[in-house]
This record gives C-alpha cells, sequence and structure tokens, in this order.
C-alpha cells in the first residue's frame, strides 16, 4: 500500500461501506424483486429527470458561491454573538420542508415582507413560484450548509500561516489566493456535490414552490409510483436513475479533488492580521448582515408564529418528542460507528473517489428504503416493532455523507501530517485513534454530532411508512396536527422542533469546540 | 431467519392465547390523534364487544392501500377504515376484502350499492375562502377560470383532494375538461403535494382560495369561532369524496369486523365523526347535526364517476391535467 502514510486499518472502513451499499442495495433488490416487469420510464419522467437536475445545479451552484465570502467573512471578523450567529446558521437546513417553507414566504410571498415593502414603493408584485422559487428555498436551506462546511475549511488553515501572513504584510487579496483560494479548491467540490444530491431528492419544495407540475421531481415521481400507482418497478427503476445522477455527481466533483495538506500547525486560536483595513470590515459587515437577514427573517417568522402555539399543543407532542429524541441519539450512535472508519479507510486512499459511497445514503429515495426494508422485514416481524431503529439507520444513512464530507479533509491532513510521526512511533490501531484521531478531529466530531442529530430531529422521511400512532416523532404529529386544521398548534410543535434540533446541535458542537477559540 | 420466524410464531401464538380478542383496524393518521373520531369510537366499542380495538394509523388513504398491498395477505389488519371512493377500485383488485353483508339507511346523496364497503362519512370538495375575498366569489369553474382570483390545488400524484379535483372537473365537463384546465391555469398559484400544505399556504395569504372540503368552514365556526371562512357553491355541481371501511378476507376475528362495521354506521359512531373528522355523517344521528354544520353551502348536485371508472379515468384526466398545466 503504496498511498498509505498511515497505518489506519482499512478493514473496518471498508466493512462499513460494503455495509452501507449493502443496506441500500438489499432495499432495491427487494423492491424490485417484489414488482412485475414494469415497461420503463416515459416521456414525463424524463421531463423530471431534466427539471430535477436543473433546479439541482442552480441550487448548488449558487448556495456555494454564496456561502464563499459569507464564510471568509465570519473566519475574518470576531463579533458579539457570532458563535449564536453560526449555531442559528444550521437552522433552516433541519426544518421540515413546510414550516420552512411557510417562513420564507412571509418574506418572500404574496403578502409578505418584500411585496408590501414593493407595494408602498409602488412596485408590481413579485411572485416567488417558479424555478427561481424552488431555488431560493433550496439556496435558503444550503447556504448555512455551505457556509458552516467552508468554516471548517478556513478553520482548518493553522494559525501559523495567518500570521506569517500578516508578518508578511500579504494584503487580502495574496492572501486569498496563496492560503484561502488552494483550500476552497479541495473544499468547494465536495461540498456543491453534497447539496447537488440534497436538492436533487427535495420534492416538497419544488412541488409547493415550483409553481405546477413543470416543477416534477424525480423524488415526486417515485412517491407516486409507490404511492398511488404501486408500481414498485417503476419506483425501483426511477430510484436507480436518481442514485446514477447522484453517484455521476459525486464521483465527478469528487475525482478532480487533489489532496492538499495545509501542513501541521500547533493550533493557536486563530487570530487575523489581515483585511483590518476600514473597506473590508464594511464588506464583511454588509456580507454578514445581508446573509443574517436572509436566514433569520423567515425563521423569526417560524418563532413568532410558533409561539401563540406552544400554548395549545395537545399531550402526543411531548410523547412524539421524546421519540424524536431517542432516535436522535441512536442515529448518532450509529452514525459514529458507521463514519468514522469509514472516513479512516476514505481519508488512507490517494482520491477522494470511494467517498462517492457516502452519497448514497442520501440519494436513494427514503421511501425506496423504507418499503425496500419494509418488504424484508415483513415476513419475519411486524415492522411497526423495528419503527424507531430503522428510522435512526435511515437517517443516520441519509445524514452520512455530510459527515464523511466534514471528517474526511481534517482526518486526511491529520493523517499526512503526523502520519510518519505515527509510524515512527509505531503507533496503530486504538491507539492512533484515542491519541491522534479523535482530539484532532473533535471540532468536527461535535459539528457532525450535532448535525446528524439535529437532521434525524427533524426527519420524517421513513418514519411515516413504519409507525403506528405510538411511535410517531415530532414532525409526523406536526403534520397530523396540520392535517386536523390545527394550524396553530402545528406552528408550535415546529417551534419545539427548531429548538430541540437546535440544543441538539448546540450541544454536540460546543462539546467539539470546547477549548478551542473558534 | 428460521429463529426469528419461530420467535415470531410463538410471539403471535401467545397473542392468540391472550383472552380478549383483539381487534386491528388500519386507519390514516389524523383518525387516531386525540383530536380525531379514533379515541372515542374505541372506548364506545369496547364497552360493548368485550374485545381490544387497536387502532394502527398509517399516512392518509393512499398510502394505507400501498401498505396493505405490502403486506399482503399476511397483514393483521382485520378492517381497513379510510379508504375514499376513487381509492375502491384498486383496493377491491387486491382481492383482499371480503363483502360485509351491511345494509343500513344511508343519508348519502347517493344510493350506496357496495356490497364490500361500507360508507361511515362522506363530504363534497370545495374551494375555500375567506370573506375578504376582492371580487365576488365565482359560481362556476369557467367563472373561477375568467377572474383574476389566485387558488391553491393538491397535485393528483400524491394527494386525494387533488385526484378528487380531476375527477370534479371531468365529471362536470367531460370532454370539455381540457379547456376548463387550461383556462384555470392561470388562476394556479401552485399545486402542492398534500392538503395540508395548500390549506397552510391558503391560511398564510398566499392565494384566495384553497381546494377542500364544504364543511371546512364548521371547523373554523366550531373550534376556533371565527365565521370569516365559506365555501364557494358552484353550480355544475360538486365531486363528493365518500370514505369507506371494509373487511379483510383474512381476518381472524371476522365476527368482530362485522360487529365493528355495525358499530361504524350506528348512531354512536356516527355523532362523533362530524366534530372530529369535520366530514357529514354516512347515516344522520339521531340528534341531527351540530349546530354550525346548517350553515355549510349545500350543493345543488352531487358528482361522483362510478368506482369502477375512476382508474381509466384518473389516467386520462391526468395527462390533460399536466398538458394544461405544464404550458
Amino acid at each position: 500500500m503504496a498511498d498509505r502514510a498511515v497505518a489506519l486499518s482499512g478493514k473496518t472502513g471498508l466493512f462499513a461501506a460494503a455495509l452501507v451499499a449493502g443496506l441500500i442495495l438489499a432495499a432495491l433488490v427487494a423492491v424490485f424483486t417484489a414488482a412485475d416487469v414494469g415497461a420503463g420510464l416515459g416521456p414525463a419522467d424524463w421531463a423530471a429527470v431534466r427539471f430535477t437536475a436543473t433546479q439541482a445545479v442552480w441550487s448548488a451552484v449558487l448556495s456555494v458561491l454564496l456561502a464563499v465570502p459569507v464564510a471568509r467573512a465570519l473566519a475574518r471578523r470576531r463579533f458579539w454573538g457570532r458563535g449564536a450567529l453560526i449555531t442559528l446558521l444550521g437552522a433552516p437546513f433541519i426544518l421540515p420542508v413546510i414550516v420552512a417553507v411557510l417562513g420564507l414566504l412571509t418574506v418572500f410571498g404574496r403578502s409578505g415582507v418584500l411585496n408590501q415593502f414593493g407595494a408602498a414603493l409602488g412596485l408590481p408584485p413579485v411572485s416567488i413560484y417558479g424555478l427561481h422559487g424552488v431555488v431560493l428555498a433550496h439556496v435558503f436551506f444550503n447556504l448555512p450548509l455551505a457556509t458552516r462546511l467552508l468554516l471548517q475549511g478556513w478553520q482548518g488553515i493553522p494559525s501559523e500561516r495567518f500570521r506569517l501572513a500578516g508578518q508578511l504584510q500579504m494584503t487580502p487579496r495574496a492572501l486569498f489566493l496563496a492560503l484561502e483560494w488552494p483550500m476552497l479548491r479541495q473544499v468547494l467540490p465536495g461540498v456543491a456535490a453534497l447539496i447537488f444530491v440534497i436538492c436533487l431528492t427535495s420534492f416538497a419544495v419544488a412541488l409547493t414552490l415550483g409553481g405546477g407540475p413543470r416543477a416534477t421531481t424525480i423524488e415526486l415521481a417515485i412517491y407516486q409510483a409507490f404511492r398511488f400507482d404501486f408500481d414498485l418497478g417503476r419506483a425501483a427503476l426511477l430510484s436507480v436513475v436518481q442514485l446514477v445522477l447522484a453517484g455521476a455527481a459525486a464521483v465527478a466533483a469528487l475525482w478532480l479533488i487533489p489532496p492538499i495538506s495545509m501542513g501541521g500547525g500547533l493550533d493557536r486560536p486563530l487570530r487575523r492580521w489581515d483585511a483590518l483595513g476600514g473597506g473590508q470590515r464594511v464588506l464583511d459587515g454588509g456580507v454578514i448582515t445581508v446573509a443574517a437577514l436572509f436566514l433569520l427573517l423567515p425563521l423569526g417568522a417560524v418563532v413568532l408564529r410558533g409561539l401563540v402555539g406552544l400554548g395549545q399543543l395537545p399531550p402526543s407532542v411531548w410523547q412524539a418528542t421524546l421519540n424524536s429524541i431517542l432516535v436522535a441519539g441512536l442515529s448518532v450512535m450509529v452514525l459514529a460507528a458507521l463514519a468514522l472508519p469509514m472516513a479512516g479507510w476514505i481519508a488512507t486512499r490517494r482520491r477522494g473517489g470511494v467517498e462517492a459511497i457516502g452519497l448514497m445514503g442520501l440519494a436513494a429515495s427514503p421511501l425506496m428504503i423504507g418499503t425496500g426494508w419494509f418488504i424484508l422485514i415483513n415476513p419475519v416481524l411486524d415492522p411497526a416493532r423495528l419503527s424507531l431503529p430503522v428510522t435512526a439507520l435511515v437517517n443516520a444513512l441519509m445524514a452520512l455523507p455530510f459527515v464523511l464530507r466534514i471528517l474526511v479533509p481534517r482526518l486526511r491532513e491529520t493523517l499526512q501530517d503526523y502520519g510518519p510521526l505515527t509510524q515512527t512511533l509505531g503507533m496503530n490501531g486504538w491507539a492512533l485513534w484515542r491519541l491522534l484521531v479523535l482530539p484532532r478531529l473533535r471540532p468536527q466530531l461535535g459539528f457532525a454530532a450535532g448535525l446528524t442529530g439535529a437532521l434525524s430531529v427533524g426527519d420524517l422521511g421513513v418514519i411515516a411508512l413504519f409507525a403506528d400512532q405510538d411511535r410517531a416523532t415530532l414532525p409526523l404529529q406536526m403534520y397530523r396536527l396540520m392535517g386536523a386544521y390545527r394550524m396553530e398548534a402545528a406552528a408550535g410543535a415546529a417551534l419545539l422542533l427548531l429548538i430541540l434540533a437546535l440544543a441538539v446541535f448546540f450541544i454536540c458542537d460546543k462539546w467539539g469546540r470546547w477549548h478551542a477559540d473558534a | 431467519m428460521k429463529y426469528l420466524t419461530l420467535a415470531a410464531g410463538v410471539l403471535g401464538a401467545s397473542a392468540a392465547w391472550a383472552e380478549t380478542p383483539e381487534l386491528t383496524v388500519y386507519t390514516y393518521d389524523s383518525f387516531v390523534t386525540e383530536w380525531g373520531p379514533g379515541p372515542a369510537i374505541e372506548e364506545g366499542f369496547e364497552a360493548e364487544c368485550g374485545c381490544d380495538l387497536k387502532f394502527v394509523g398509517m399516512g392518509d388513504g393512499a398510502a394505507l392501500l400501498a401498505r396493505l398491498k405490502l403486506e399482503g395477505a399476511r397483514s393483521d389488519a382485520d378492517i381497513v377504515l379510510g379508504l375514499d371512493t376513487s381509492l375502491v377500485a384498486a383496493a377491491k383488485e387486491t382481492e383482499l376484502f371480503a363483502p360485509s353483508g351491511l345494509q343500513a339507511d344511508y343519508d348519502l346523496p347517493i344510493t350506496w350499492e357496495d356490497e364490500v364497503f361500507v360508507p361511515y362519512d362522506w363530504g363534497y370538495f370545495a374551494f375555500v375562502h375567506g370573506a375578504d375575498l376582492s371580487a365576488p366569489a365565482p359560481t362556476d369553474f369557467k367563472a373561477l377560470a375568467e377572474s383574476d382570483l389566485k387558488i391553491v390545488i393538491q397535485d393528483p400524484r400524491s394527494s386525494t383532494p387533488g385526484l378528487g379535483l380531476l375527477m370534479w372537473v371531468k365529471a362536470a365537463y367531460g370532454d370539455e375538461a381540457p379547456d376548463v384546465w387550461a383556462g384555470l391555469a392561470d388562476n394556479v398559484v401552485t399545486v402542492t403535494k398534500g392538503w395540508s400544505e395548500a390549506y397552510g399556504l391558503f391560511l398564510e395569504g398566499e392565494a384566495d382560495m384553497v381546494l377542500s372540503y364544504t364543511t371546512s368552514p364548521a371547523y373554523h365556526l366550531i373550534a376556533e369561532e371565527d365565521d370569516s371562512k365559506t365555501a364557494a357553491l358552484f353550480d355544475e355541481g360538486h365531486y363528493m369524496q365518500i370514505e369507506v371501511a371494509g373487511k379483510l378476507a383474512g381476518s381472524d376475528q371476522p365476527d368482530l369486523a362485522d360487529r365493528f362495521l355495525q358499530y361504524l354506521v350506528s348512531d354512536a359512531a356516527q355523532s362523533v365523526l362530524p366534530t372530529t373528522n369535520w366530514m357529514y355523517p354516512a347515516v344522520t344521528p339521531e340528534g341531527g347535526l351540530p349546530e354550525g354544520f346548517e350553515g355549510m353551502i349545500q350543493p345543488g348536485k352531487a358528482l361522483l364517476v362510478p368506482n369502477g371508472d375512476v382508474p381509466a379515468l384518473r389516467e386520462e384526466a391526468l395527462d390533460e391535467w399536466l398538458t394544461a398545466l405544464s404550458r
């Protein structure tokens, strides 16, 4: 193994990767075997494929491009409330779609703030519905994620480099080219691929804001095939198309990235000497303000609406909250068992292509995985008994690509920088993990655990297929309230969900950033 | 695998030895929540049957049928409650259901002749709007199409009300349906995945009207004391949704299942439905409808595509809908 710089065993990683691929493929095979021979895909399906890909490309590119100045500004500035702002940045991403969409509409909707402001100035109303609305919503969801991932990249640049750059009195431009751009070149394609895949599988957003059946995505077609037509063959075929699209994006993006190490440092708290000038300050301040407004105004609407409904929450919501916490805890544990060995394995490869396996978990329709496993479990056991573990597992699978994206660059760097030293010392196996990897990766681990926990708290995907009323999670209970006209109570549940998800995220993230001034 | 099967077998057997028989009813989510009809019906039936009634809620009507198809003959369910008239043909095709043999004095706008399924409540689809409508409320689809009113509807590929609207236009206009949809295209603000999203958008002020039920205003009136919501009365008639329950052929409690279906159309169960499910009871209970329901609009004509014709018509109508709205 010439490309190995360190004695990190690849076997467990390979096993974890095989397990992930196996879980998804088993579901796919189960659906195919239960299906009659299908007729293949029609022109409407291909139109859906085209729309799905178009909106996903736009969403990914815009999210990532806009995230660069935001992350850069946040990396360069220290201000009161920065930590809180960064935590809040995670919020849009974990909200159930309808809650976030309703929040967005209070700003961009027909009777939203923007249009009322425009009407006061005598401007014609702007409609949010259409491709631009879909992309706007996806940027709202994913800009914060991209910002956080890029911020991790910035934090990965050793503080000594910035000290040196400060001594050399490098201009912001020169510093960008010398330090920041190489880091971005490494991180951007992976982040873009990740967001592309997220947007590939979104369908409630695309449908609601797309303004009509033009905005049909593959996931809607899968949903229709499962629920109304019960055409398992078509559903499985569409799932394959979705997996192939996501896989192609992942491989294309990840294959291009050269492994770059930023060089080991002493990891002093990051302090910046560049960008002290007034123009730079104004620029960063402006960028942060605009981004914060864009993200926090809709969230504020969710909070305001929720406060009214908090008093109306029925008791079942609290049981559902407990279930959600349980699922989140389980997901984090399952994920840790899968992601750490996989990240270790991937980080010892020269190329990042194998990370695509992680993306499969996200690209596979949760409905497909759920149905597949239902078919597998049903002859043996009552699926409802397994609803919470299966939900935790599927959530962990869906969070896997995010977590790999968070862990791998840092792990690769750590192994490249310290690998020779550890080999000289004869460190391997558990000792290597305990003494080198885990302490070095603590901020990333905290962030990853927080993200996974928060995502699971907010997830609706698979639970709906398995659950009965005793095992409902908070998002499911929220939808049930909406379905019974109880919109205010549902808004209260949404606020509870938001608080819970943020709390999970904050606690994990805080643990990770212990002793780190970042 | 063998041991698991064995374990499951033992578990199943021990349940069968238990003294009180258990009746399992698969239904949609909102039926079993504490604000739905489930708890009252469970209490009422258990008081007289000496059995344990177990509701299992799963998604909506369409998800219910999909779940049943997945489980096949092996299903634990004795009763499935919550399919609607547009799903009846597909449900019968599974051959999983047994005739109910039930005769009841239904107060439905149509004569109910199906031997397999028992209707328990029903409603009319309608466009619901607020009191502050900018134009006079339209009185038919053509007037709606000509107006500047904005509407939110549900996608027929993912929601039963959405499918109901397709059938409504088809039943009212037949071959003219594509023209009606072409006219409506510029009124449709957006199409949502399900009823909840659409109703949420409407309450948020994103549209003037939303596809819902004639009885929706009753919820606002009775539960929220808000009389500002009304349903628009359409001259061409309103499409009906009838919700039904059926007994599974593979049930291990066929007698108990029959008794439950009987209970479902009794006064005790029927009087619970209006203010929990916000639909009309299939058999008007002795005490009549709750106060507030009398103010709901009364369609002059009830439209319903015969159950057996739905699948074929759905294909055709879906194509027309997609063509008209994709332009």
